[in-house]
Order: C-alpha cells, then structure tokens, then sequence
C-alpha cells in the first residue's frame, strides 16, 4: 500500500483485518445434529484509519455492514477477527469491564431521536446518565454539567428543557438531546450513526451545523455513518464506501465526488435525486438491490449489478437465474411458459457455482435449451454475463456451461483514492486475452 | 385549468380532535391532478400532507372530520358513506404505502394478495384471467412469473414495493396516491421506483399524487408541485418553474436548506413550523419568514395566479391595485429564542 501512512500519533483508531461475523441459527433440524448454518459477514476484512479530528464518513446502504462496523469499534459487537486499537490500546477481547472505561473516551448518536431517549427519564435524567454510571457527577453538580451541555448544544436556555420529557420535545430538539449525552463525558470519538436521516430536511441543516461547531470548539473526531452521499459530501473529510462488507473506495471526499472510480460509487451519486429541475430519472442504473450477505457473489460483491463487469468478476449460476427471471418478466405468459418447459427447473441454479449443467426434460433435446440460449443472448449482446462465459458445451441429454474463474477484487491504491475494482487492476485483467469492457 | 381534471379538490379542510383542542391539518386546499399527470406534495413533517392525501380517499380516521369538495367525475366523495366509498377506491382510487412489508399479508402468497383484489372488485374474473392481468402487471413492474406463489418474506424491499405498486395498479385506478413510497428503500432502489412512477402516466394514464418530504423527489419525477405549510398549499405550479425559480418564500427557503451535492454552505430556516391548534394568524409562515412585512401577520394573503398557471399566496406577490393600502414596510421582530428551534 503506497498510500502515505499517516504518522502513529495522528490515528486515533486503526482497524486492521476487520471481520465480524454473525452465526446464523438455523432450522431446528440443522441445529438438532449441530450442522453450522453459516454466517454473515457483516464486515468482511476491512483495514482503514479514523484520524485525529477528522470527519470519516462510512456510506453505504442498508446491509453494507456500516452499522456493523461502527458498533464493533466501539465494542458493541465483538470482532470475529482482526484488530481495532483505540489510541494505541486493543480493544478486540476486551471484557465489557475495560470496554467501561474507553467508553468515557468514545460515544454515539443514534438515527433514531424518538428511540434513544428513554421516555420515561427526564432529559436530566438521561443526559446526565452517563456521568452517573461512570461516577463522574450526581446530585447538584450532575444538574450543572447537564445544563451545560444542553445550552452547548442549543438547548437553552437549559431550564426550559431540563426537566421535560422526551415526549416533550421536536425531533431536532431530541436530537439535540441525544448528542448532548454523547458528549458529556467530553469524549474524543463520535460515532454518529445516520444521525440526520430521521429529520426533516430543514432540521438536518441545524444538526449538522451543531455537529460542525462542537467538532471546532472541542476537537471530537467523528465518525459518520451514513446511506447519504449529499451530507457525507458536505459533511465529511474523508468517505469509505462500503458494499455487502467491504470498503469498495476510500479517499479524501473531494477526490471521490469530483471523480469517484468504482461503478458502484458512480452509481451512488447518479442515484441520489436531486432538487435540479433540469434532471430528470436516471434511467441507467444498476439493476436489483444489494444481496443476501450470507449468500454474497462470487468474485466481487457488486458484479450481479454492474454495468461494466467483465469476464472474471465472478460470474455464476445464479447470475444466469437472475437473467431468465428478469427476462420473464413482462413477457406474454405464453412465450416464457415456452421457455422455462425448455430449460426446467432452475433451482440448481442457485447453488453458486462456475460450472454447471442444464438437463433435458421431456420432450425437449439439448439442442433446444443450446439454442434458446442463444436466441437470450442474441436478444441482449450487451448483457454483462455472457462475458463470462467461457464455454457452452452440447452433449446428449444436457448443456454444460463453463464460465470464468473469478478473480476476487483487490483493494488497490489509484492516484488519490484507494479501489476494489478488477478494472483497475492489471493482473485481473491480464486474465483475460482481450477484457470486453464497455466505455474503454 | 387542466383540460379534465380526474379528481378535483376544492376547499377541503380535514380537522381533529384531540384532548389539546382542534388540529386543523388541512386547511382549505384546493388543488386539480390531470390524467397522466404527477403532482408532487411537498412539506415538512406535521404539515398536513399525508392527512391530505387520506382526506381525498376519505380515509380518514376517527375524530377526524372533513368539509369541503373531492369531486372525483360528477361526485363528490366528501360526506359519502363508507360503503359507496368503498365501490371508488380500488378501481377508481390507489393508494400507496410507505412500509410495503406491514402491508402485505405475511401468511399469504403473492398470487392470493392480487386474486383477493381483483376478486373483491371484479367479481366474476375468471382464475386465467387473474392470473394474465396480474402477471402482465407484475411484469411491468420487473417481477418476474417465477416468484408469483412466493410469499411477502421472500421478496427483498424493493420487490415488496414494486408489488403493492402492481397490487395497486392491477385494478387500473384513474388516481394513485403514493404516501412516500421510497422513504424506508435505498438510493438506487428508490430511484429505480420513482422510474416506475414516472412511467406510470405512459403505461397506465393514471393520474399520481406523490407525497414526499424529499425535494429532489419532486424535481426528478413530477410535472407540478404543490408546496404545503402548516395544513395550507403556499404554492403550486409547473415542477421546474416552482424548483427554478420559487415565487413563495417557504419555497425558497425549503429548497435552500435541502442538503445536495451542490450544498457548499448549510442554510436553514429560523424556527420550527407551527402548531396546527393555534396556527399564527394571517400569513403562517410569516414568523419564520425573512421577507415578511407589516400586512403579514394581520391578514391572510390571497391567492394570486402568476404565470404559467401558477398559484403561490403571499402578500409579495399581490399587486398594490388588488392588494388596497397595506403596509409593506419589513416586520420587525425579537429574535428567536434558541429553544423555539427545532
């Protein structure tokens, strides 16, 4: 990794490796003769900084495992594997006892304001809690403290909020709440997990103004996890973009917004609808929503939606159900009962795999499912997954499809950003004789 | 005026009851949405605009009450009993969720939530017929015939979406109202939905009101807008018009606290939108408006059409001849005190 390492004193948390599994349970009967039902992985290998007083945003959608990751590095989930020190002390492993402790140091902001606040607490009661629970303040001087970091964080004056309920408050205001107990114990991280995404669009502007001005009065590093690439935009110093686990890009904001390199982060921001009455509805954008983290593709993570994957980005069986289905669908129901009779059951499709056999069923030869294979792909040349395949082979009785070896992505450094794309990178396509990539 | 209106709302007001006094959540609307036409309703959360969309369906809860005209063909749709209504939605009126999954039943299959439908309202369809028309409209919606007898469960947000917009459209209604309908998707998704509704008018000629607090929503998928504030519509017109240049001051002010990819500096309006109890007199949004003047908080101003058919109500905007001696020096006021903000 050519990428300057920033100096040792300047990281305030750095995650190496980091996976974090869920166990899945199971059916009854997996569980019954104690077969593993497989795992999630939530965060799948991911090395990245957070730096001293900066704003890091972690942007993805739902089941990108940005949520996953925020609550790890604070101890709220254990890791699976890998490491995560906190200015310099490992906090994998820690029992919850030591955790206790770095926690003065590092707090979070929930997305939801209605769900943090306990509605039968005061908002006394909850934002002073956490001087409570580490011994810091009670009595009188925990009112002190509590009025004072309410005023800090617009609340004033503080008399008129301190003994309300949260049932009592706007939204912002309870936002406001939540992140005055972030930062009572005056921490050095916050993780603020979506903390606008719940407000109104006029409300987000004053959090995020708040966020801001505590972030130059006091010095807090922040973490902001976010599926909004427009306040990470404005918001943040740095993006790590994150899908089904995986950091796809990082680098400085401005180099990712004013020329983001991965399709998906390209994407992201063609996706985002914009307040611009010159623009109307993207039309190109990649098809499907993002995948069942314990089935994930092959290869790279995002190839089943990308426009520009290419021979090895892991194509599979199961991408070839998806064409059928989305084939299908919208055809006069006569025509693709006709077709599926020709090709059978698909559920052999969807055990993953880059070889696999289509059989004859009644009345129906080989040849036919060769054929009507060839009439899909003739229909759509511009379909991404028949660069993958290798082979189509027509023996008696079955239709063998041979598709390329995946090449699974790689995180590599490009000028000012850091990408997991196969286009990027020279021995994925040094795999292939003569890559067909659209647009280069 | 649009050549024939499909519903046309006239006056409505839909108010509550509650232990606090009368909510007045909307307030004398009017508003007309065309065949094939998308109008977008716009507003901060507690303006009134999902109690609107109800209001027009007459699905409103108890406690509520409403007066003034839906008139939806020759007849109105206020103050008609749940029965007749019953006949009207459905075929002539959809409505479109914002949580797809709490809407779907979970113990039933897909093809039992469209033969349930359409058997309720055309009695008599054969089973093959069900089948086709659901399928073509699934189809159009990117769900494919292999999933038909899958349960809610096994379909992901998106897909549970698209499939109450088909469920929706499967009857063919002349109005669909989509109640936020990619508030709960992500981006990519959300935008793959709003090109179905957007496709709405060209496949189906239904006409579509889209309520959502997301502005960008409205620029990408609208032809008009409506902009309401506090249970009133401050301004509505021609989606490009509206967004380009903005006649209302809420409208400005809206679109410049909205967070883009072109947001350089954070801007955003003084204040909090008001109760719906005692609504500030004259102009409601006068107390948080920067342009606002004497007259403001004195008088209701009236509605004025600009060009480009568009309506916007606000003193600025009434000329001196029709507006008579006002006074239109700035308004002073006290600042706000921190806690008024949200």
């Amino acid at each position: 990794m050519e990428v300057a390492e920033p100096a040792a004193d300047d990281v305030l948390v750095a995650i190496r490796n980091l996976k974090t599994y869920y166990g899945l349970r199971g059916s009854f009967r997996q569980r019954l003769i104690g077969q593993e039902a497989g795992s999630v992985r939530a965060v799948d290998d991911v090395t990245l900084d957070i730096r001293r007083g900066e704003v890091l945003g972690l942007v993805g959608e739902s089941g990108s495992g940005k949520t996953t990751l925020g609550r790890t590095l604070l101890g709220l989930v254990p890791a699976t594997e890998g490491s995560v020190r906190f200015e310099g002390e490992e906090i994998t492993g820690m029992s919850e006892r030591e955790l206790r402790r770095l926690r003065r140091r590092m707090q979070i902001v929930f997305q939801d304001p209605h769900a943090s606040l306990n509605p039968a607490m005061t908002i006394e009661q909850s934002v002073g809690h956490p001087l409570e629970i580490h011994g810091v303040a009670k009595g009188v001087s925990r009112r002190r403290r509590v009025a004072e970091a309410l005023e800090t964080v617009g609340l004033a004056p503080a008399e008129q909020f301190i003994d309300k309920y949260p049932s009592d408050l706007s939204g912002g205001q309870k936002q406001r709440a939540v992140i005055a107990r972030a930062i009572i114990l005056n921490p050095v991280l916050l993780v603020a997990d979506e903390p606008v995404s719940m407000l109104d669009m006029s409300v987000r502007a004053k959090i995020l103004q708040l966020m801001l001005n505590l972030k130059h009065e006091f010095g807090f590093t922040y973490l902001y996890i976010t599926h909004d690439l427009a306040t990470a935009k404005f918001f943040c110093d740095r993006i790590a973009i994150l899908y089904l686990g995986r950091i796809v890009e990082m680098g400085p904001s401005k180099a990712i917004y004013e020329d983001p390199k991965h399709p998906y982060t390209k994407a992201l921001l063609r996706a985002i609808p914009e307040p611009d009455p010159r623009r109307s509805v993207p039309r190109d954008l990649p098809r499907g929503e993002v995948p069942d983290a314990a089935r994930p593709p092959l290869g790279c993570s995002f190839h089943p939606r990308c426009p520009v994957a290419f021979e090895v980005c892991g194509w599979e069986s199961r991408d070839l159900r998806d064409l059928l289905e989305a084939r299908w669908a919208g055809m006069p129901e006569e025509a693709y009962e006709a077709e599926q009779a020709v090709l059978g059951d698909l559920t052999r499709l969807d055990v993953s795999s880059t070889s696999f056999r289509l059989e004859t069923s009644a009345g129906r030869s080989s040849s036919d499912i060769a054929t009507l294979l060839e009439r899909i792909r003739e229909d759509d040349p511009e379909e991404p997954f028949w660069r993958g395949v290798r082979e189509i082979r027509v023996s008696d009785g079955q239709v063998e499809v041979e598709l390329n070896e995946p090449y699974a992505p790689r995180l590599l450094p490009m000028s000012a950003v850091q990408v997991e794309c196969n286009l990027y990178d020279e021995e994925a396509l040094a795999r292939v004789e003569a890559p067909t990539i659209p647009g280069r | 005026m649009i050549a024939a209106p499909v519903v046309s709302v006239r006056d409505l007001r839909v108010y509550y009851g509650t232990l606090s006094g009368t909510v007045r959540a909307v307030d004398s609307v009017s508003l007309e949405i065309g065949a094939g036409e998308v109008l977008g309703l716009v507003g901060e959360s507690g303006c009134g605009k999902s109690t609107l969309g109800r209001g027009i369906l007459g699905l409103l809860p108890e406690g509520a009450a409403s007066d003034g005209e839906v008139l939806f063909g020759d007849r109105n749709l206020v103050g008609m009993s749940d029965r007749e209504l019953r006949k009207f939605r459905g075929p002539d009126l959809g409505l479109i969720f914002q949580e797809p999954m709490t809407r779907l039943n979970p113990l039933m299959r897909i093809e039992q939530h469209f033969a349930e439908t359409l058997k309720q309202h055309e009695p008599g369809l054969k089973d093959k017929e069900i089948r086709r028309r659901s399928l073509e409209t699934l189809g159009k919606m990117g769900i494919p015939p292999t999933r038909f007898n899958q349960y809610p469960h096994e379909f992901s947000g998106g897909m549970r979406q698209r499939i109450m917009i088909a469920l929706a459209l499967v009857l063919r209604p002349k109005l669909l109202i989509a109640d936020e309908p990619t508030t709960s998707l992500d981006v990519i998704v959300e935008a793959q939905i709003l090109s179905i509704l957007a496709d709405l008018r060209r496949n189906f000629g239904t006409a579509l009101l889209l309520i959502t607090h997301n502005l960008g929503i409205v620029a990408e998928a609208c032809d008009r807008v409506a902009v309401m504030y506090a249970g009133q519509i401050v301004e509505e017109g021609n989606a490009r018009d509206v967004f380009g240049e903005p006649a209302h001051p809420y409208t400005r002010e809206l679109l410049r606290s909205t967070i883009s990819l072109d947001t350089t500096e954070l801007h955003s309006i003084p204040g909090a939108p008001p109760n719906l109890i005692e609504p500030p007199t004259g102009c409601r949004f006068h107390p948080r408006c920067p342009d606002a003047m004497q007259v403001c908080p004195a008088r209701f101003p009236p509605e004025e059409v600009l060009e480009g058919r568009r309506r916007v109500s606000c003193w600025l905007h009434t000329p001196d001849e029709r507006a008579g001696p006002i006074d239109r020096h700035p308004l002073e006021r006290e600042e706000l005190a921190l806690a008024e903000e949200a």
